[in-house]
């Protein structure tokens, strides 16, 4: 379904410095026997956030208020492994907006502009620093524009730019999802099925 | 333009291409989509609250597995979620006329094992399910690949879906395989030396005498765990070892009109000179039988090896450190001889025939270990009948083993088949990834044959000794 527009994102963020972060640890699969879109931010990272009673572990990034935000901050090969949407459904159930990464996985990238999460991927070098000032102040902020493609460390003002395909920002941008672009043009597609 | 040299990934994509979308991804046009209990309801719902219908309700093929039991079959599902899942599977597809094999259909069993064995899956063809390891189905020369539930709807609702071209790669692997080295090793081979992301971004074609050389399982293991390095997918040209696969199976082209096909998919294979943006050559020589000792699929050595040590690898230590503290291991550790709790073969990465096949060869006359637990999955009906017909269930008896049902099973333990937590077990399923198999799971990736030899003897063992 549409999902809400992406301009400009000015946020605190959680930082998750862990590489090679799959679907699996974001939603585990025994968490995917809903046959609706919701409830599923309850179990974001459900086996490293939660002992197996069930407890809030301390030591979890998600379980330390100190740290917040609408931006959630990866390490390298963000996203690997299983196609599930369920991950990205969870990581946008939760309330985040973005995730920045150095490197990410192709189906997780794809599923989270799918739902409305937009994918920001910075050099390994940018990614320290963000991780650094985040250690420094746990509420240093970063701005994520869409329009620009620039995401900036609001305290150092140190800004890099990165990618996004026109047509995909022209959807994010407006809140479009790629079903409604399909249905436009169902005849072009009709045509080209009877010809093959 | 249509004179220079085409990849067979190039043929395949071009010719699926409805419209370019100028900086911004094809309207990819999908030959057969496949869909089963847990990815999809939520895409249905997405049809609902659009109004819209299912364009080509014969081009989608529906099987149950992800989540089903692998015991009692005939008897109700007992997990309410999941036969909620199942329920909403069967209602969907009877709603919109798409085929449905639902539990207790003899057709049923694992998506990416009952494609192929009903003649669903062709060369030539883009073939997509809400599942990573579609890409299996590349065995055949096809095109395939795991997709999201949004591009489920997508797919549904107008036969397309949204997708930029990969880059293209291609992996040789030439000369003979020794003993003991199968499919499997192969895959996880190249994954150890590619890692988790090292193929991110690509779409694969694997060639050489070794892939040519294999069996159509051993190509479906291979392309099946494409997706392990970051791939998209991976395919293999179709040759004669395709075309008798294919030949005769239910819903395979019949008469005049496999004639026809067969003339086509005989073009499908990469022009010479044509050019790969990365190409990588390995021998065959250098494959050993593998096993993963971490908690990503790259992270595998042949199993004489000892675990590399973190400064010997590119990447962060404190990760390595993460993932060697859950599994309980140490840098420089010896595999062999490390205690094996349980052992799964089944999958859709080794649960055709030829796997039981080769565990057989192994079991065969000796016993299983008395303290390791062993579920021995079938990817389908048909591969179960097979293995009865074949005497293979006998010798799986004989030695201990009970067969259950076919499903997915402990590959992602979405029903009972769950592995305890701290419990190690070697698996022939595709994902080492903490919890995978169970929420504290240990697993350990490696073939049919290693999972054999170490189900006899209860602890990591080289199967070699035994062949």
């Amino acid at each position: 379904m549409a999902y809400d527009s992406f301009k400009v994102l000015r946020s605190s963020a959680v930082p998750l410095p862990i590489e090679n972060v799959d679907t699996d640890q974001i939603i585990p699969a025994r968490f995917l026997k809903a046959t609706e879109r919701k409830g599923f931010g309850d179990n974001l990272f459900r086996d490293w956030r939660y002992d197996k009673n069930d407890q809030p572990k301390s030591d979890f990034i998600l379980n330390n208020p100190t740290y917040s935000g609408k931006i959630l901050v990866g390490g390298k090969n963000f996203g690997s492994g299983s196609s599930r949407e369920h991950a990205a459904w969870a990581i946008y159930d939760y309330g985040f907006r973005c995730v920045v990464s150095s490197f990410f996985a192709d189906i997780f990238r794809g599923n989270s502009i799918n739902v409305g999460i937009l994918p920001v991927q910075v050099s390994p070098e940018f990614l320290h620093q963000i991780f650094t000032e985040i250690e420094k102040d746990p509420k240093a902020e970063l701005e994520v524009s869409l329009p620009e493609q620039t995401i900036t460390i609001v305290s150092t003002g140190a800004s890099e730019s990165f990618q996004i395909n026109g047509y995909k920002k022209h959807n994010l941008l407006n809140g479009f999802d790629d079903i409604d672009y399909l249905q436009a043009m169902k005849d072009e597609i009709a045509t080209f099925a009877l010809n093959r | 333009m249509s004179n220079s040299p085409k990849t067979l990934f190039d043929k395949v994509w071009d010719s699926h291409v409805v419209r370019q979308i100028a900086d911004g991804p094809d309207v990819f046009f999908i030959d057969r989509h496949f869909i089963h209990e847990v990815t999809s309801p939520v895409a249905f719902l997405g049809l609902e609250q659009r109004g819209v219908g299912v364009l080509f309700p014969e081009k989608t093929f529906a099987t149950a597995d992800h989540n089903t039991p692998t015991i009692n079959q005939h008897l109700p599902v007992e997990d309410p979620l999941s036969a909620n899942q199942l329920l909403q599977l069967e209602k969907n597809t009877g709603k919109y006329g798409i085929s449905h094999w639902g539990l207790g259909n003899p057709k049923n069993g694992i998506v990416h094992v009952v494609g192929p064995e009903n003649g669903i899956t062709l060369p030539g063809m883009t073939i997509v399910c809400g599942d990573s390891h579609t890409s299996t189905h590349g065995a055949f020369g096809a095109i395939a690949f795991g997709i999201g539930t949004s591009e489920v709807e997508m797919v549904l609702s107008s036969q397309c879906i949204m997708q930029p071209k990969p880059l293209k790669m291609r992996i040789n692997v030439n000369g003979q395989l020794g003993k003991g080295v199968t499919p499997k090793d192969v895959a996880l081979y190249i994954i150890s030396k590619l890692s988790t992301s090292g193929a991110t971004g690509y779409f694969v074609e694997y060639a050489g005498d070794v892939f040519e050389n294999m069996s159509m399982e051993g190509r479906m293991t291979v392309c099946n765990l494409s997706i392990e390095m970051g791939a998209r997918g991976g395919l293999i040209a179709p040759d004669q070892t395709t075309f008798d696969y294919i030949h005769g199976r239910e819903l395979a082209p019949k008469g005049l009109e496999w004639d026809k096909q067969l003339a086509y998919w005989k073009t499908l294979k990469t022009d010479a000179g044509s050019v790969f943006d990365k190409e990588i050559t390995f021998l065959a020589s250098d494959i050993e039988p593998m096993i993963t000792y971490g908690t990503n699929p790259g992270m595998g050595m042949g199993i004489s090896r000892n675990i590399p040590q973190a400064k010997d690898l590119e990447g962060g230590a404190s990760s390595y450190a993460k993932s060697l503290d859950y599994m309980g291991f140490e840098e420089n550790d010896s595999m062999i001889g490390k205690k094996v709790d349980y052992v799964f073969i089944g999958s859709c990465t080794n649960g055709r025939i030829e796997d039981f096949r080769a565990f057989a060869s192994i079991v065969k006359g000796r016993k299983k270990a008395d303290h390791v637990t062993a579920w021995v999955v079938p990817g389908s009906h048909v591969v179960e009948a097979q293995i009865h017909e074949e005497g293979i269930y006998d010798i799986l008896t004989e030695a201990g083993f009970a067969l259950r049902q076919p499903g997915c099973s402990a590959c992602l333990a979405m029903n009972d088949d769950k592995i305890p937590a701290g419990k190690y077990a070697v698996s022939t399923s595709n994902r080492n990834f903490e919890g995978r198999q169970g929420p504290g799971s240990r697993t350990l990736l490696a073939s049919p044959l290693v999972a054999a030899a170490a189900a006899i003897t209860g602890v990591v063992t080289d199967p070699r000794q035994f062949l």
